[in-house]
């Protein structure tokens, strides 16, 4: 489908048939105080030349560290047919085209893309996809309040375990829209919410409990017992998970008597690179009941007038083009992109590939943890099982430990003390399946010589 | 032409009004708006209890092409809904003012009608489209 912009003559004739003199005078209601003037602040512009040696000398900069950060972005392996696949003229486009239906294979891949993340997750309905997992956080709350109409406030638990950007970016979206959170302590000694602290809450009215498993310290949760709890106080429970974990944890649709309500998270783990931070995407699956109070799009399975099978874009109604301000959004939008990057690799991992790079993750760090915490100085903080990522505490502070292993070419995870000061000098380690006994050997060993003098002094 | 029977009340919005003999109001929306909408595809209820300030917006119809709100057009207590919509929204499209009601409503001791049109003014309305 060819892009054809409109021409000078478009332009006269369409400002002609509103009756205004020039484009500018569109922008009229704009008061003048509120429109940029200039934009000094911005740099010239660079050449096709020079952009490629800042680019170059930026991306020498990256380096190529070992990575031990997990904290939401994980480093997996990504088979090669992934990018060249998605990188193809057909799929290079980040957008649902506006006429939809003309392009049935952008919305076979949605479709494919919806049946896989509903099926990992458990639950029956799938969007589109979202963001990154931090607004599909935000967006969850928002659609709980919308469904769950017997609570009388606009309440919602918060683990203070639950990843910390993920609190940033859901209070940022949903504080301005008369939502009220609270926060859920975590047990000093397993790292898990545990029924204690819930209990302050027992009597509280609440619209939904937020439970990430593995919480951000990696810790898993007892999923069952959280979820009963909230259903026992008709409240709805939100899963954030990371897609990898459920090809071997419980999928959320089956926590608990009757299972999660609504499910979110990051699908960066699912083929996107971690690329300095981003663009990732974020899923969200749901069950029938509520599908109508979810945010985002939905392709559909349907038949043309001659009976044969084809895909539409389904319950746009509630989209903010036709909703506007009452739209069930307007902060959401589909990664077309990576989630075609999500479905690839899903489709190409199959239930044991993926099972196997989870499995395989959960064995590295278990490796990583035995040959750390042999050093002295370093010590589990938590005694709760996790999955592929754990907090360790070392006998010093964190950053100037971190700096002398960078130097040395390795990311040796993050520094929780900024976020978590109650832990003192606490270390979030994470290593997946791209980690060799010779990787685990190498950060060992290196961790162990940078704690070494400063004990000897 | 759509049908707009003489003995109810309208408003601008385009939900109809009954008084029912015990007092209570019933609502729909009229078969100029449902001829509007299109086939409707989801009716989206208030829970009965809940009390409605005039003009509020207290329920949702959806179609294929666009979800509407739907407004109470008098100050009232939701008493009843037509818990059918939830399986058969269609029924809108076919007896709006029949089948196809909405809700019942108890109006407020103060529910004022000032602002509701008679059929005669409702067809001019819908007339302009």
């Amino acid at each position: 489908m060819p892009f054809i912009p409109h021409t000078e003559e478009d332009e006269r004739e369409m400002l002609a048939a509103i009756g205004a003199p020039d484009i500018e005078a569109l922008f009229d209601e704009i008061p003048p105080q509120l429109r940029v003037q200039s934009l000094d602040e911005l740099p010239v512009g660079l050449t096709e030349f020079e952009v490629m040696q800042l680019m170059y000398a930026r991306a020498r900069q990256d380096g190529r560290a070992l990575c031990f950060i997990g904290a939401g972005a994980y480093e997996h392996h990504i088979p090669a047919a992934v990018w060249s696949t998605i990188t193809r003229g057909e799929f290079y486009s980040a957008y649902t085209p506006y006429q939809a239906e003309a392009s049935q294979g952008t919305l076979q891949s949605i479709y494919e893309y919806q049946s896989m993340m509903a099926s990992l997750t458990g639950m029956q309905v799938s969007n589109a996809s979202l963001y990154d997992g931090a607004t599909a956080v935000a967006e969850a709350c928002l659609m709980a309040v919308r469904a769950n109409r017997r609570a009388k406030a606009a309440r919602i638990l918060l683990p203070r375990s639950l990843h910390p950007h993920y609190r940033a970016v859901t209070l940022t979206a949903a504080l301005n829209q008369g939502l009220q959170f609270e926060t859920l302590a975590y047990a000093r000694d397993g790292g898990h919410v545990s029924l204690e602290a819930l209990a302050a809450h027992a009597a509280q009215d609440f619209t939904a409990l937020v439970i990430q498993q593995p919480n951000f310290f990696g810790v898993l949760e007892d999923v069952d017992a959280l979820t009963d709890w909230a259903h026992a106080r008709e409240a709805l429970v939100i899963a954030v998970v990371n897609p990898i974990s459920l090809a071997l944890l419980k999928p959320p649709g089956e926590w608990g008597a009757k299972g999660a309500d609504i499910v979110v998270g990051d699908g960066q783990p699912l083929g996107c690179p971690l690329s300095s931070g981003g663009p990732y995407f974020g899923f969200m699956t749901t069950r029938m009941q509520h599908v109508r109070q979810m945010p985002g799009r939905i392709v559909g399975g349907t038949v043309d007038v001659d009976g044969r099978p084809g895909f539409s874009l389904t319950l746009q109604a509630r989209e903010q083009h036709i909703r506007r301000a009452k739209a069930t959004s307007n902060i959401c939008t589909n990664q077309g992109l990576l989630m075609m990057a999500g479905t690839l690799y899903l489709s190409l991992m199959g239930a044991e590939g993926l099972a196997r790079v989870a499995a395989t993750s959960m064995a590295r760090t278990e490796e990583l943890l035995r040959a750390l915490t042999a050093i002295s100085g370093v010590r589990r903080i938590f005694d709760q099982p996790g999955f592929h990522e754990a907090v360790l505490s070392l006998d010093r502070p964190v950053a100037p430990v971190l700096a002398a292993l960078a130097a040395r070419g390795i990311q040796g995870g993050l520094d929780l003390s900024a976020y978590y000061p109650e832990l003192g000098a606490a270390l979030l380690v994470c290593a997946t399946e791209t980690k060799s006994s010779a990787d685990i050997d190498a950060y060992a060993r290196a961790l162990s010589e940078t704690l070494r003098p400063a004990r000897a002094a | 032409m759509s049908e707009i029977p003489p003995e109810l009340k309208y408003t601008r919005s385009h939900e109809w009004l009954k008084t029912l003999p015990d007092g209570m109001v019933e609502i729909g929306i009229s078969d100029h708006a449902q001829q509007t909408l299109g086939d409707l595809v989801f009716v989206e209820l208030p829970e009965p209890g809940r009390s409605l300030a005039a003009g509020e917006a207290c329920a949702v119809v959806e179609s294929v092409k666009a979800a509407s709100d739907i407004y109470a057009p008098i100050a009232a207590t939701v008493v009843a809904v037509n818990a059918q919509l939830a399986e058969t929204p269609e029924l809108i499209n076919q007896d709006p003012y029949g089948r196809g009601w909405i809700m019942r409503l108890k109006p407020s001791a103060a529910a004022a009608e000032a602002g509701l049109l008679s059929a005669q003014d409702y067809q001019l309305l819908a007339a302009q489209g």
